[in-house]
């Protein structure tokens, strides 16, 4: 990982991409958040982070006033089956059926289908290396 | 014998060996990022200036007592609680029989945060982490048939404490146990709430009050109880160091002090009862040396600063739980083997009491046979280790002793700033304790990520195709049937009487009057965690967490 971002020709005028990093429910479990927002700021991204407590209306208000590309969600509470559902309805009854939505925290393989199924693109566990995480961004964030 | 300093030695011998072969790494430090010498002398360890002392005198370095774990064992306290009242009481019975010697409450997160089972707020988090505590009929079934007078408890809990304590008061009363006879900690610690736990309520001022109107009330009708836990665990588990978990936590409790004393308490009245809190994490001598130097200067700060008469008020007495942001979800079964290291670390250093975390923890809430292993990893300690068989074990070496006079001078460095910036509340509102663990955190998590540090079966030793374990799955059901119950208590009983406790709580809020007793009250009245909170609520309003990335 670099700390800027390396552009090709085509991509020079583009804008940085915009991620919402966004804890859920009501963890204060706000290590691993703080910790990707700052790898994907590092990246070459433009982070948003909500801080802890919010409720699935806030998340989708701040992706829509924020205009983001990619929303990651953190939760370490096990709420995630009853929050995430929620959230990707407030998300798409905003028209915001298009941004790359990821998760992290303690989030058990078991629930990857459903998750899948509501359109996570991808899950990050413990232990992670926040390269992936920036990578996975990079090379799937929808084109500005 | 040839005498030699440390500087010709390793001018001389040490120099020469490197050239022929260098070491492992250019330097080796601390997880506090401390360089470390090759090897450690009588000139690097003046015992902090010289004054050791011994186990049960001030400034209690060696320990709070004089005979330690000769005495008694530390408690082995099992941090536990999940879903209802019912299946943590079960749970709390069954460590009871495993030879556990004391409770220690989870609860879950809308019970932390002051909501009821049935809030909008409260949706997919009933049950979860710990267990779900609406009413007095709650904590009626959580200890049904654990005599509230024989076993000791505590409770994590910090913005609802003072509630908390009221159940815990009203049903060790129909238990026959009045409060002078109720023997236990709440967490209370609000001030780490705002760094970093996040399960604040109200503004620091109002909560401040709060805190000590329990110091008071204890003072008066609940002298057994450890009226606060203030805690380092969060902070160190949020990523700061060894030193900054010292700093910040004895920061937090100065300002508890300093409010107790503003509100007219005598500090050895309080002073006493004040209890600490601490992670320990993998390097297993700067942890001994951790608790060493927080001992000593916490015992310096109260007999200086605070003027404390009362040996009592200068102890720093902690409960220790193993680290729980060590533990990985890879190769979990390792898990173990770290928590072990940390255990034997507490121990070495003296803890009170001690949480072993489970090896399945990074997975999800512990299975029962995950949590016997860590039950059983404290009992081969204290009874086939010996570690406990000697006071301070460690202290004296050249080492330790030089670690703990750093750790300690590190810590005073970090009081200090705290203390320009106006005191541990002011300085977490201008996000300094906040952004100081947050680049601890990161710059922990690049050297992971860079190799600088190896984390075994994360970033070196790793295996693939790994069998996911056993996991604990709290049953979603568990939600409905809280909110079902809920729902009829309101039903049946005494509205009015109910409303009346709550009004004259929310009166005494906006007033000066101790609330616990009012509380205590409402809780009798059948009045809710989350219709109390919400009263409080409108007198002082809710906090904004101040976010620092």
């Amino acid at each position: 990982m670099t700390a800027t971002h390396e552009t090709s020709g085509a991509e020079e005028t583009a804008r940085k991409i915009r991620v919402l990093i966004a804890k859920p429910g009501l963890d204060g479990h706000d290590r691993g958040a703080k910790i990707v927002a700052r790898a994907l700021r590092d990246g070459g991204c433009e982070v948003i982070y909500t801080g802890i407590r919010q409720t699935p209306q806030m998340i989708a208000e701040a992706a829509l006033q924020e205009d983001v590309d990619v929303v990651g969600l953190s939760i370490l509470s096990g709420a995630h089956l009853e929050l995430f559902p929620r959230i990707v309805e407030e998300l798409t009854s905003r028209g915001l059926d298009d941004v790359l939505l990821f998760c992290g925290g303690i989030i058990p393989e078991e629930d990857t289908q459903a998750l899948e199924g509501l359109g996570f693109s991808a899950i990050f566990r413990p232990g992670t290396n926040t390269g992936d995480i920036v990578s996975f961004v990079r090379d799937n964030a929808p084109a500005g | 014998m040839p005498s030699q300093s440390k500087p010709e030695w390793l001018a001389g011998t040490y120099a020469k060996a490197v050239a022929r072969n260098p070491e492992r790494a250019p330097a080796f430090r601390t997880t506090g990022e401390m360089a470390l010498d090759p090897v450690y002398g009588p000139e690097d360890a003046d015992g902090g200036n010289g004054a050791l002392g011994f186990p049960g005198e001030y400034p209690f370095t060696r320990g709070v007592q004089p005979t330690m774990y000769r005495g008694r064992l530390w408690t082995m306290r099992q941090y536990a609680g999940f879903g209802t009242a019912e299946e943590s009481n079960e749970r709390y019975r069954y460590l009871l029989e495993q030879g556990q010697t004391g409770l220690s409450v989870a609860f879950d997160l809308p019970t932390q945060i002051g909501y009821d089972s049935d809030d909008p707020m409260a949706l997919g988090e009933v049950g979860k982490v710990g267990v779900a505590i609406d009413s007095i009929d709650d904590m009626r079934t959580l200890f049904r048939g654990i005599p509230l007078d024989r076993v000791t408890t505590s409770m994590t809990i910090n913005g609802t404490a003072a509630v908390l304590l009221g159940l815990y008061v009203a049903v060790g009363r129909e238990q026959g146990v009045s409060p002078d006879r109720l023997g236990g900690t709440v967490q209370n610690d609000i001030l780490k709430e705002y760094i970093t736990r996040g399960t604040w309520i109200y503004p620091p001022g109002p909560s401040m009050r709060l805190i000590t109107d329990v110091f008071r009330y204890c003072a008066e009708e609940a002298p057994r109880w450890n009226t606060i836990s203030i805690s380092g665990y969060h902070m160190r588990e949020a990523g700061c160091t060894a030193a900054q978990e010292i700093a910040f936590t004895l920061a937090n409790g100065i300002a508890y002090v300093d409010a107790a004393v503003a509100a007219g308490l005598d500090v050895d009245a309080f002073a006493g009862r004040l209890s600490f809190f601490f992670a320990c994490h993998n390097n297993l001598l700067e942890e001994v040396a951790k608790f060493r130097a927080a001992r000593r200067l916490w015992a310096t700060i109260m007999k200086e600063r605070f003027e404390a008469q009362n040996p009592r008020s200068m102890m720093l007495r902690f409960h220790t739980q193993t680290g729980g942001a060590t533990l990985t979800a890879q190769q979990p079964e390792n898990n173990i083997v770290r928590t072990t290291l940390q255990a034997l670390a507490a121990v070495l250093g003296g803890t009170q009491s001690l949480h072993t975390n489970s090896m399945d923890e990074a997975l999800s809430l512990p299975t029962e046979n995950a949590v016997q292993i860590a039950l059983r990893t404290q009992q081969v300690i204290a009874c086939e280790s010996g570690a406990g068989d000697v006071v301070d074990p460690l202290g004296g070496s050249w080492f330790i002793e030089s670690m703990t006079d750093r750790l300690e001078a590190e810590a005073r460095d970090y009081l200090k700033t705290i203390e320009d910036l106006g005191g541990a509340p002011a300085a977490l509102e201008q996000g300094f304790q906040q952004r100081e663990i947050q680049e601890a955190s990161y710059r922990y998590q690049r050297q992971i990520e860079e190799k600088e540090r190896i984390i075994v079966g994360v970033n070196d030793f790793t295996v693939s195709g790994e069998e996911p374990p056993e996991l604990l799955r709290v049953d979603p059901a568990i939600g409905q049937r809280q909110v079902e119950r809920l729902r009829a208590l309101r039903a049946e009983r005494d509205g009015a009487a109910a409303d009346a406790a709550i009004a004259a709580l929310e009166a005494g809020a906006r007033g000066a009057d101790n609330l616990v007793p009012l509380i205590v009250a409402a809780v009798e009245a059948r009045a809710t965690l989350g219709e109390i909170s919400h009263a409080l609520r409108r007198a002082w309003g809710e906090y904004r967490e101040i976010v620092v990335v």
